[in-house]
């Protein structure tokens, strides 16, 4: 068979995967319908209206007309509280990571065999994923009184939760062939996760811890509503007194200490995945 | 050094391993053949405590494998050699080796990476073996297949084991690199009286390498001698155990035959292009 005679008979054909029986036509019409009908049940129950928010714009854009310019004279006002959200979102982030690595090898379903034990550890951090960090830091405000404080336990709490989940996906995913090899050559558990797992989660671990700076960096800002510290207070106080400009100005500084916090991330990343030898 | 009576492993109904006798003797070279499946592999992992036999008995380095038994302790006696040579690779080349001490040095020093000096010294004495003594300081990861290998040949002397067990340390390398590093392995072995039992797909290495031979076939030993006593008729015995299915052999012929046709022209004449594209469904 040569060339010219396979190019006359090369036809298209379509290789996608598709229901080999009317049943399975059938299955996957059931499915579309399916979805369907959520889609429009969610739609109603969240009162989704195009109109009224097509109605509602002059309204916003009086909203934005009033907050411009940003009122620049309050900013010598605003550098005590940006700080204090830094050094929330510092202490905030590190109590979380002492919190969580622990939790996060118990949970990892491929360090050991004690399911129950997995188990229990990973409902419970859904359980404290589940609760808001604004209603923890109000737990914690009547605990510990107003300030910056009941905002860095707040923090460390909900981050702990979220961080030990991440950390057990991070050891879930690593190669098992070299924790094989550490343990046939005698390594206790604590030898196998000190040679055989953190070396290979580590990198992934620093970039969760990053992110999840980041986001504490923001969760610190509103958390000042509760009067947890932080900018929170400021940009809650100039909204309740319809100072606009001022709020545009809060919201300015958190946009710029955001996307400081992510370059800062991305270089402290790229240097940790070029030079990691232990 | 290792004494099998009657091993029996089964994997729910399926019998991996059929009442295996075998003894191997102090610095000896052992390398096993067998098709995939034959049960190579469940062997050498009994050996080193990794799966757990039904029934039989299993000494290795005096040391009662079916009865309870501190891994630590078999760790002195047995290194092991994987195929996928299963080194950490963001640990240095010399770290990895080290990580052949750490079932006999202290757990917490060696967690707060703190060595002693004579491990660290035995860790270089080992790479040295292999020809990798420039490489210790380097990341494991930038290093090539062959060599990796070698460090985990490296790693496994660390542990100044009596035996060391190659899983098909050289079923992914290259027919050049795996004669060096089946070479680098004997030499050490040999001078430090290290016994070996090897894992090979490859009849020659295992002619070239072995002091002994022993081929299983479906869970039993069918042959046991020296390289020179391997004949046509023990390969037979070796890689013919399994029943194959009518009419196999003719069609891998049809293959062969096929793929000797014209470069370029692929596609069996008898296919016309619908029908092969047909098979992509």
């Amino acid at each position: 068979m040569n060339s010219q005679s396979l190019k006359q008979t090369d036809r298209w054909q379509w290789t996608a995967g598709r229901p080999e029986s009317t049943g399975g036509w059938l299955g996957y019409a059931a499915m579309a319908l399916a979805i369907g009908w959520v889609l429009h049940w969610s739609a109603a129950g969240a009162q989704m209206s195009w109109s009224e928010l097509a109605g509602g714009m002059p309204q916003i854009g009086d909203f934005l007309s009033r907050s411009v310019p940003p009122d620049w004279s309050m900013l010598p006002r605003l550098w005590a509280p940006a700080l204090e959200t830094i050094q929330i979102a510092i202490w905030g982030t590190l109590l979380s990571v002492i919190l969580a690595l622990p939790l996060s090898f118990i949970a990892a379903s491929n360090l050991h065999g004690w399911h129950w034990l997995r188990r229990i550890t990973r409902q419970f951090l859904n359980v404290i994923r589940s609760i808001n960090e604004l209603i923890l830091a109000l737990v914690f405000v009547s605990a510990v009184g107003l300030g910056p404080f009941p905002g860095v336990l707040a923090l460390a709490l909900h981050g702990m939760g979220m961080l030990a989940k991440f950390f057990a996906e991070a050891i879930e995913e690593i190669d098992d062939g070299p924790l094989q090899a550490l343990r046939s050559a005698g390594a206790s558990q604590l030898q196998i996760i000190a040679f055989g797992v953190v070396p290979q989660v580590i990198t992934a671990w620093i970039a969760v811890v990053l992110y999840r700076f980041e986001v504490n960096l923001r969760s610190a800002t509103v958390l000042g509503m509760v009067g947890a510290g932080g900018l929170g207070f400021e940009l809650v106080s100039s909204l309740k007194l319809f100072r606009y400009q001022e709020t545009a100005t809060c919201i300015l500084v958190i946009t710029v200490m955001v996307i400081a916090a992510d370059m800062a991330s991305n270089w402290l990343r790229s240097r940790i995945q070029q030079g990691t030898r232990h | 050094m290792i004494s099998i009576r009657n091993l029996r492993k089964s994997y729910g109904s399926n019998h991996v391993l059929h009442g295996i006798d075998m003894d191997v003797k102090a610095g000896e070279f052992v390398v096993m053949l067998g098709l995939s499946g034959a049960g190579k592999s469940t062997l050498l992992r009994c050996m080193n405590g990794l799966n757990q036999p039904d029934s039989g008995q299993l000494q290795v380095g005096g040391i009662d494998l079916m009865r309870r038994h501190s891994r630590r302790e078999l760790a002195r006696h047995v290194a092991m050699v994987f195929q996928h040579h299963n080194l950490v690779q963001r640990l240095s080349v010399r770290k990895n080796v080290l990580t052949g001490r750490l079932g006999q040095v202290g757990t917490l020093a060696s967690v707060l990476q703190l060595f002693k000096q004579s491990d660290i010294a035995l860790a270089d004495a080992c790479l040295q073996r292999v020809g990798l003594a420039h490489k210790a300081d380097e990341r494991t990861e930038a290093l090539s297949g062959g060599q990796m290998q070698r460090v985990g040949i490296a790693r496994a002397l660390a542990q100044q084991p009596q035996l060391i067990l190659a899983d098909e340390p050289v079923a992914s390398l290259d027919p050049k690199t795996a004669r060096s590093v089946l070479q680098y392995l004997r030499d050490a072995t040999r001078e430090l009286g290290i016994a070996v039992v090897c894992n090979l797909h490859q009849v020659d290495y295992a002619r070239e390498f072995g002091d002994r031979i022993v081929g299983l076939s479906q869970g039993r030993m069918v042959f046991d001698g020296v390289p020179a006593m391997l004949d046509e008729a023990a390969l037979n015995a070796i890689y013919s155990g399994e029943p194959q299915p009518a009419g196999h052999t003719p069609e891998q012929g049809a293959a062969l035959h096929l793929s000797s046709t014209a470069v370029g022209n692929w596609l069996p004449g008898a296919m016309s292009p619908a029908t092969a594209a047909g098979g992509l469904q």
